[in-house]
């Protein structure tokens, strides 16, 4: 059974786990083996080791981080599901290895029962996550409303439309960056229909299909057969990390996550352990990246002075001086598996490339990527004495850096490198016409080999690195960044443009698990300011930022003061703000507050909350609206805390909250489930009939239609409160002076929404806190500690190394017309003020990003990109 | 008779190496099937096309030529 691909398929008793393993070596299945004795006598290398046992080391460490994620819910416990009973009822996992290129039917959309396509999908969300019954977990696992909506969607794709997804939900959770306006997209554009309801039972029926009975949001029983039911499956802590962490001696909480504090989100109860990922709480992808990265710059802290100390640099050979040897060029064709050799014929490309002018050798391999042919590939290099390598195989996308680095072993400058993609663009496309296709990998290994005899080695320029970071914004995302950076012993500067730091969490009560965020927020303030390495700038404002990683200088103004900083990082923590509405009476009468109002009064022991008898929130008051798409993700929590917190002070006050779904992920379900125990009444409206206010004689009036009534009900409150948008702080410049992206909201757009979170594609930039998306206090320490050790990275090293695929000018033919000075976004291009050469062109290597932007512009011919050369382009362009 | 095959333009393509030559990789990972009579040539941005490759594309026997980016 292949356990990779949930045991949809089988593999054989040795096996490499998966494409993508490391390391990508067999193993044996002692279970499966029968011992035969066969692999031992066939082994070439000799790897065949019968005895290897599991092996004792032990390491002296500073700290630990924890980092073992979670297991899937086992639907099996749970009978109603029939998992287990009908071979189409799979759990999400398994739907995701069905979908998968590399799964059990190659990406083929079929159900297991009779490998049909299905052309009705069921998704049954919350199974095993927001169900207090034995065997199930209270909390909600956090991603399994995007995860199905996702599945749905690529679905529907491989179906190429003909398919009819459904999804069964209690509240649809699609509280991440851009996730709402994912969701949106499946049910409008993507045909994918949603039906609010509990499904309590799946009955298999004839031809392996499945019935679904569910009570509709009429309250009438309906019943629909289905072809496949996938079950979203949520987390649990698994049984071993249970007794892992009872090894490490940390604390678990009630659901066996480990215990941390919002304040130090991936610190456990144990000091130097610390922890990140899904062992934490469930998350997603970005959330897990940016702890992973905050658990590196809270261990770094610890470890600051033992830097370097241990640190193994790898020798690289001296380069091999290639100019004026005629080129030779090896050529390495990759069958990647079956992945190209399954339609291109790989022997026939490689003798095709032993006939190519200047190739001196061709070989092919298995994956020519993995370890043992980049062992070989240098040791080729030196044999042959190749001066050019071309590799035949996936992207340069991903592997151009792999191979480059071997160039670099075997003492090759790393830009005598070029790839040809025979695998993306040519067999994994033309699957069915295997002629067509190795056709067209002799001409990709053609126009390679072509260009590659005329690449030079290229400098990769190093520079310094200024080692003093930036924050922009004193919130608590920036304070906590700062700090971190101090505490790992770096120079920071805090630009705040208020007198105060602190911002947005000066206004709030408490976080989500109680804690005192005022108490916080000045100890924070304190241990900055008296830490020598922090500058905190107050009042001041950024007026204009010049330069490039390593080396930026930023002009910071106070009132008539103006001073220049130079910082080699800069982080955004430029924060956001709640929104004022302008509908629900709000600005119009007293009784009618905003969350942060509502908290003030909290801090201020405000009398007048004795006085209330009734009170009313409404929910996504300007989020989740056409104008204002995004959700904010913190106010349906932040209601549950003020909710309970109006019934601490007085039980007897009658609370309701009109909503449109609760979104209270991961642990925060727990106060979902405790208001509703402490009655407070939901009530849920759509954005067609949303809820009127008006005023009463003594009271308030809000008039909404009842979902189960199916009439409206008025109810009276005294206090109002709206959940109101949390809205970015206006980019402004500093999107123009970091040359960074904002998308439509107005959040700054990071490299990478998935592996990237806190990362800016421009380097040296880095981003945290609201600036970023909506979040809680923990999310936004974690994404802060994660922008400063991705900071500290750069820093730590000392020096930066721009590209050597860069603009090169040739003064001689320059006539100084200025185009490339005006073309060029990234501002490479100067014209020269003396010297021999006044009044033509350059380029700054260190800010040119090699796009060839002003090489295509030039009127004069004086610019060639180097490594992308008109002549290399036009001698491929001729070879094709 | 000889039967007469189809019309497949040959297509020259210019990619940009952060958009559609990544597009031009997904469409693989996809397993998006397209005819085999397209070459393609990476470049750092579609900026860098010369008006001169289009030309000279063309003159070198493709049918059209493609600049994505």
């Amino acid at each position: 059974m292949n356990e990779f691909d949930c045991g949809l398929d089988i593999r054989a008793a040795t096996s490499i786990k998966y494409a993508q393993a490391v390391p990508l070596a067999y193993s044996i299945d002692r279970e499966q083996c029968i011992g035969c004795g066969l692999c031992e006598k066939i082994c070439l290398a000799g790897a065949i080791n019968y005895h290897d046992r599991p092996k004792r080391t032990e390491l002296e460490v500073g700290a630990v981080i924890l980092a073992v994620g979670n297991e899937l819910f086992d639907p099996g416990v749970q009978e109603v599901f029939a998992y287990g009973k009908s071979p189409n009822v799979i759990t999400s996992m398994e739907f995701e290895r069905i979908l998968s290129a590399s799964g059990p039917y190659m990406g083929h959309l079929m159900r297991p029962y009779d490998r049909e396509e299905p052309k009705k999908i069921a998704w049954l969300q919350c199974v095993g996550s927001r169900d207090t019954h034995e065997c199930s977990n209270a909390y909600c696992s956090g991603v399994c409303c995007m995860y199905a909506i996702k599945e749905a969607v690529i679905a529907r794709e491989h179906a190429h439309g003909d398919l009819e997804p459904t999804i069964f939900y209690m509240d649809i959770r699609t509280y991440g960056k851009d996730f709402e306006e994912y969701y949106n997209r499946a049910r409008n554009e993507h045909g994918v229909r949603f039906i609010r309801s509990r499904v309590h039972t799946v009955n298999p029926v004839e031809d392996g299909n499945l019935e679904i009975t569910y009570i509709d949001d009429n309250g009438e029983l309906k019943s629909e057969i289905f072809d496949l039911v996938v079950l979203s499956v949520g987390f649990q802590v698994g049984k071993e990390s249970i007794k892992l962490a009872g090894r490490l001696g940390i604390e678990l909480n009630k659901y066996n996550f480990a215990r941390t504090d919002s304040f130090a989100p991936v610190a456990t109860t144990r000091e130097g352990v610390f922890v990140c990922g899904a062992i934490q709480c469930p998350k997603d992808i970005p959330q897990s990246v940016m702890e992973a990265s905050a658990a590196a710059a809270a261990s770094s802290v610890l470890l600051s002075e033992s830097r370097w100390t241990q640190t193994q640099i790898q020798e690289m050979p001296p380069e091999t001086n290639v100019i004026g040897e005629p080129p030779r060029i090896g050529v390495f064709i990759c069958q990647c598996g079956i992945n190209i050799a399954g339609v291109v014929n790989v022997p026939e490309v490689r003798e095709y490339a032993k006939t190519l002018p200047y190739v001196t050798y061709a070989e092919d391999n298995m994956y020519t990527c993995s370890q043992d042919t980049q062992v070989k590939m240098a040791e080729v290099i030196r044999e042959q004495g190749i001066n050019r390598v071309v590799v035949a195989a996936c992207t340069p996308k991903t592997h151009e850096p792999l191979f480059q680095e071997t160039l670099m072993n075997a003492g090759l400058n790393k830009y005598l490198f070029e790839m040809a993609n025979i695998r993306n663009q040519d067999s994994w496309v033309h699957s069915k016409d295997p002629s067509a296709a190795t056709e067209k990998a002799k001409d990709l290994v053609r126009m390679a080999v072509t260009k590659a005899a005329l690449l030079e080695p290229l400098p990769d320029t190093e520079l310094g690195m200024e080692p003093v970071t930036m924050v922009v914004g004193g919130g608590v995302a920036g304070m906590v960044c700062v700090k971190n950076l101090a505490d790992q012993g770096y120079e920071v500067h805090l630009v705040e443009r208020s007198e105060e730091l602190g911002g947005q969490a000066r206004l709030l009560n408490k976080t989500w698990r109680g804690e005192d965020i005022h108490a916080y927020v000045k100890d924070l303030e304190d241990e900055i300011e008296k830490n020598p390495m922090v500058h905190v700038h107050r009042s001041t404002e950024l007026t204009n930022v010049e330069g490039f990683v390593g080396n930026f200088s930023s002009t910071l103004k106070n009132g008539d003061k103006e001073i220049t900083l130079k910082h080699g990082v800069a982080v955004v923590a430029t924060g956001g703000h709640e929104y004022r509405p302008s509908e629900y009476l709000y600005g119009e009468d007293s009784r009618v507050l905003t969350h942060l109002e509502l908290d003030a009064k909290f801090i201020q022991d405000d009398p007048s909350l004795k006085d209330v008898q009734s009170a009313v929130f409404i929910q996504c008051v300007g989020s989740r609206e056409p104008d204002r798409p995004y959700c904010s993700r913190v106010c349906c929590t932040h209601t549950m805390e003020s909710a309970l917190e109006l019934k601490r002070r007085n039980p007897d006050v009658d609370v309701y909250v009109l909503y449109r779904d609760i979104r209270t992920y991961g642990e925060r379900e727990d106060l979902f489930r405790e208001a509703r125990e402490k009655g407070v009444i939901f009530f849920r409206y759509g954005l067609q009939s949303k809820p009127k206010v008006s005023k009463g004689t003594d009271t308030l009036e809000i008039e909404i239609q009842d979902h189960i009534l199916k009439r409206p009900v008025i109810l009276r409150a005294d206090l109002l409160v709206l959940a109101t948008a949390i809205i970015p702080s206006e980019a402004g410049q500093l999107a123009t002076f970091f040359k960074v992206p904002v998308n439509d909201d107005g959040f700054f757009i990071e490299a990478h929404a998935k592996l990237r979170p806190v990362d800016f594609a421009t380097d040296g930039i880095f981003l945290c806190g609201i600036a970023h998306y909506p979040k809680s206090i923990d999310e936004s320490i974690a994404q802060a500690l994660a922008a400063a050790s991705r900071a500290s990275g750069l820093i730590a090293t000392g020096k930066v190394f721009a590209s050597g695929t860069v603009a090169r000018i040739n003064p001689m033919y320059c006539s100084g017309c200025g185009v490339c000075v005006s073309i060029c976004p990234y501002s490479a291009p100067s014209i020269m003020e003396e010297g021999r050469f006044a009044g033509k062109a350059e380029i700054n290597s260190v800010l040119c990003k090699g796009c060839g932007l002003c090489v295509a512009s030039c009127r004069s011919g004086a610019i060639d990109l180097k490594g992308f050369e008109q002549s290399q382009i036009m001698a491929m362009i001729d070879e094709v | 008779m000889e039967m007469k095959k189809p019309f497949e333009p040959k297509i020259l393509a210019f990619l940009c190496n952060w958009c559609a030559y990544a597009g031009a990789d997904l469409a693989g990972v996809s397993r998006l099937q397209y005819p085999p009579t397209l070459r393609s040539i990476r470049v750092m941005c579609s900026g860098r096309v010369d008006p001169v490759y289009i030309t000279d594309g063309l003159k070198s026997g493709f049918d059209s030529v493609f600049v994505s980016g």
